[in-house]
């Protein structure tokens, strides 16, 4: 597999991980050097395993909600939202229109608050630190308006069986009125930052290309397949929850390299705040949780419910056997398969390189290892 | 003989004291000043627990550096592994032996009344005439310049051994893309340079300021691309922001100084900073003037001697590393090999042309 070195010399192993400041959690890569360019490199997960697909077999439908937080804990709110989905839609319950408008909402702000922290951290990879703060001080934002509806920050166990737990509490609807109109002053004040500057477009233009066929056929999904061009939103292709309700754009790349898919998640961030702006300007009165019983025994067969998450589509596929408790929920995370064409991405190019293409297929470890 | 060992060792080495508790002093401080402005820039406080608004912080790290355990990987080289950091501080304050701070003259006031106390008054008026005694300098060689250059080529070689003597790859790395930075961005910056010589006419730093007096003008005025280069190619030479690829911690970890802890990592630390000050003492002495005030033969704007020489020399330095710190917060990092392609196909070009074109120059109008 290794190609030839350029002079008689031995090729470098070194291990970038599991602990490396720049893998985004607990990935180990293998890398093969020559000099500074790579030749290969090898993927080893599993650091941060937890079995959470196992525990879902021994666990009742409702009680398994809290588990969907801490796979992907950077958009726990989207992961719960495709989980109960999909539970909703085999028992039949039907979601009230202030619950199904809420639920978008919080979902698009979790969008916005996870491409916040991609920013963050491929920014610093990259070595802008002070970009990494800005979007702390933005996402920081965001986290206030999940404690106030949530009440937690980062495992917010977001929705419950048929809605809410409760209202929105006073004064959020105010507080994410100011957000959306603060916001869009701060993508500009990072695209002043990074999207002319020299040093960024050099690091990252032309930096770990794929073309659209290619990407569809490592099954990447989310922003690293609509930066290469390719069309696919599972909000516009196969509306869930009430997005067909919504207009919004779907931004879409063109070289497929590092820089595009920067673009693009800048450009969802504003498509997001576009759709919350329609939530809170027609949120309808009415209850937030229908009627949903107690122990939900959903009738025998199986059912895959998708979404589009922030990393790219978010599935879950769910068995059941008649019982309270699933007989397997398969959770088919984004990013795991994303991180597939890491190695396909990086070769031939710098170490430094790899350090920027790990930051832009913006994987969480904890959806990859489960 | 009273006179002479005054001349010779006793005032210098009050001078070499002087300076190096100032330089430790400033290094110390200028890593505080460095987290405080770069704090600001990102809308956070930066240092605030130790002292009023942190100032007794570099302190604090100065104890907990001293205190850490002293790991020596054992399959390390020990003696090398134990020397790269002294070889890498150490170049740094030598290099102040021929940096000036002031003029000449500066110390002839207050000798020749600190003397008159004990000195006959034909010795008093031999020992402030000797620029030794009385200058704002350690000394003034007539080859400084280079005495400067070489030292800070002596200064990469500790960052090979640290590297070399770890005997482990992500420093390996660090040392290997350090040695080729610091090399090419020297070729660049020696370069830069020659155009200030050029027109200077001198290697003595102490000339060229006073060089800088009698023409009336800075020399960033006269060589504008090469104060350009030379403030790019400093970064480099300093391994800071846009280019501190040598201990890119995102990549490598940290970059030739992974496997220091305790003190010895903050002699790397520290001689980071030091180099910076080096770097922009030499900048402030090459183009910004040195110790003159801003237009010095400007005859109305003479309320500004007001300010000592020294100030103005250090009030220069500061805008300089401040100017090293702002860039750090404000733009990402290079990639080596982008790194590698500025320094030789565009700044080494750039810095020729310009020798070629102030050598011309000069021929043909002076």
């Amino acid at each position: 597999m290794a190609e030839q070195t350029i002079l008689d010399t031995k090729e470098l192993e070194i291990n970038m991980g599991p602990q490396h400041p720049s893998t985004h959690g607990v990935l180990r890569v293998k890398l093969k050097l020559d000099g500074e360019r790579v030749l290969d490199a090898e993927c080893i997960i599993g650091y941060l395993h937890r079995g959470i697909e196992k525990i879902s077999e021994n666990r009742s439908y409702i009680n398994l909600v809290p588990y969907f937080d801490r796979t992907d804990y950077i958009a726990a709110v989207s992961n719960v939202y495709g989980y109960l989905l999909g539970v909703e839609k085999m028992m039949g319950i039907e979601v009230p229109d202030r619950a199904r408008y809420v639920r978008i909402m919080m979902t698009e702000f979790n969008r916005i608050a996870s491409h916040l922290l991609w920013l963050a951290t491929h920014a610093i990879d990259i070595g802008a630190m002070t970009v990494f703060l800005y979007c702390f001080r933005e996402r920081e934002e965001i986290l206030k308006l999940f404690e106030a509806l949530f009440g937690a920050r980062l495992t917010t166990h977001a929705f419950r069986v048929g809605g809410l737990w409760m209202d929105l509490p006073l004064g959020f609807e105010e507080a994410a009125q100011k957000f959306v109109d603060e916001f869009p002053g701060h993508v500009d004040e990072y695209e002043q930052l990074l999207t002319n500057n020299r040093i960024w477009i050099a690091r990252t233009k032309d930096i770990g290309v794929i073309s659209g066929e290619e990407a569809i056929e490592w099954g990447i999904s989310g922003p690293p397949l609509r930066g290469s061009g390719v069309d696919y939103d599972l909000r516009k292709v196969r509306p869930y929850g009430g997005y067909e309700e919504f207009e919004f754009d779907v931004p879409l790349g063109v070289n497929g390299d590092t820089y595009d898919r920067y673009l693009i998640r800048l450009k969802e961030m504003r498509q997001s705040l576009r759709i919350i702006q329609q939530v809170l300007d027609n949120l309808p009165d009415g209850p937030v949780r229908g009627k949903a019983p107690k122990i939900l025994k959903p009738p025998v067969g199986e059912f895959y419910s998708s979404i589009e998450g922030p990393r790219g589509e978010l599935g879950y596929y769910i068995v059941s056997d008649g019982s309270a408790q699933p007989f397997r929920v398969r959770i088919r995370p984004p990013t795991f398969v994303n991180l597939q064409a890491l190695r396909r991405l990086v070769k031939g190019h710098l170490v430094a390189d790899v350090v920027a293409i790990i930051g832009t297929l913006d994987i969480v470890l904890g959806e990859i290892d489960r | 003989m009273l006179e002479i060992l005054l001349i010779y060792a006793i005032i210098p080495l009050i001078k070499i004291t002087a300076i190096v508790l100032f330089l430790s002093g400033a290094i110390a401080y200028l890593t505080l000043l460095e987290r405080k402005v770069i704090a600001h820039i990102q809308v956070r406080l930066g240092p605030m627990r130790v002292g009023w608004h942190g100032l007794l912080q570099p302190i604090a790290d100065g104890l907990k550096f001293i205190l850490k355990e002293d790991i020596v990987p054992s399959r390390s080289d020990a003696l090398l592994f134990t020397l790269a950091p002294i070889f890498t501080m150490i170049p740094a304050f030598v290099v102040f032996a021929v940096v000036p701070f002031g003029p000449p003259d500066m110390l002839e006031g207050p000798l020749r009344s600190v003397l008159t106390l004990v000195l006959e008054p034909a010795a008093v008026e031999s020992v402030v005439t000797s620029a030794i005694a009385s200058g704002g300098f350690v000394t003034d060689i007539n080859i400084g310049v280079l005495f400067i250059l070489s030292l800070s080529s002596v200064g990469i070689l500790g960052i090979i051994l640290g590297g070399w003597a770890s005997n482990s790859k992500y420093p390996l790395l660090g040392a290997l893309r350090s040695t080729a930075q610091m090399i090419s961005y020297e070729v660049a910056l020696g370069f830069s340079i020659i155009g200030v010589l050029l027109v200077a006419g001198s290697l003595s730093l102490v000339e060229i300021v006073q060089n800088q007096e009698e023409s009336q003008l800075w020399y960033i005025f006269v060589q504008p691309v090469a104060f350009v280069l030379f403030f790019i190619c400093a970064m480099a030479e300093t391994n800071r922001l846009p280019f501190d690829l040598p201990e890119a911690e995102t990549e490598l970890v940290g970059g030739f100084h992974t496997e220091y802890s305790g003190f010895r990592f903050s002699l790397f630390f520290l001689a980071e900073y030091a180099n910076m000050i080096t770097v922009s003492a030499l900048g402030v002495t090459l183009f910004w003037g040195g110790w003159l005030r801003p237009f010095p033969n400007v005859e109305w704007l003479s309320f500004l001697d007001f300010i000592p020489s020294v100030l103005w020399f250090l009030i220069k330095v500061f805008v300089f590393l401040y100017i090293f710190i702002w860039v750090r917060g404000t733009i990402p990092r290079y990639r080596f090999d982008q790194l590698m392609h500025y320094g030789w196909k565009v700044f080494l070009p750039l810095a020729l042309a310009n020798v070629l074109v102030s050598a011309g120059v000069l021929l043909i109008f002076m």
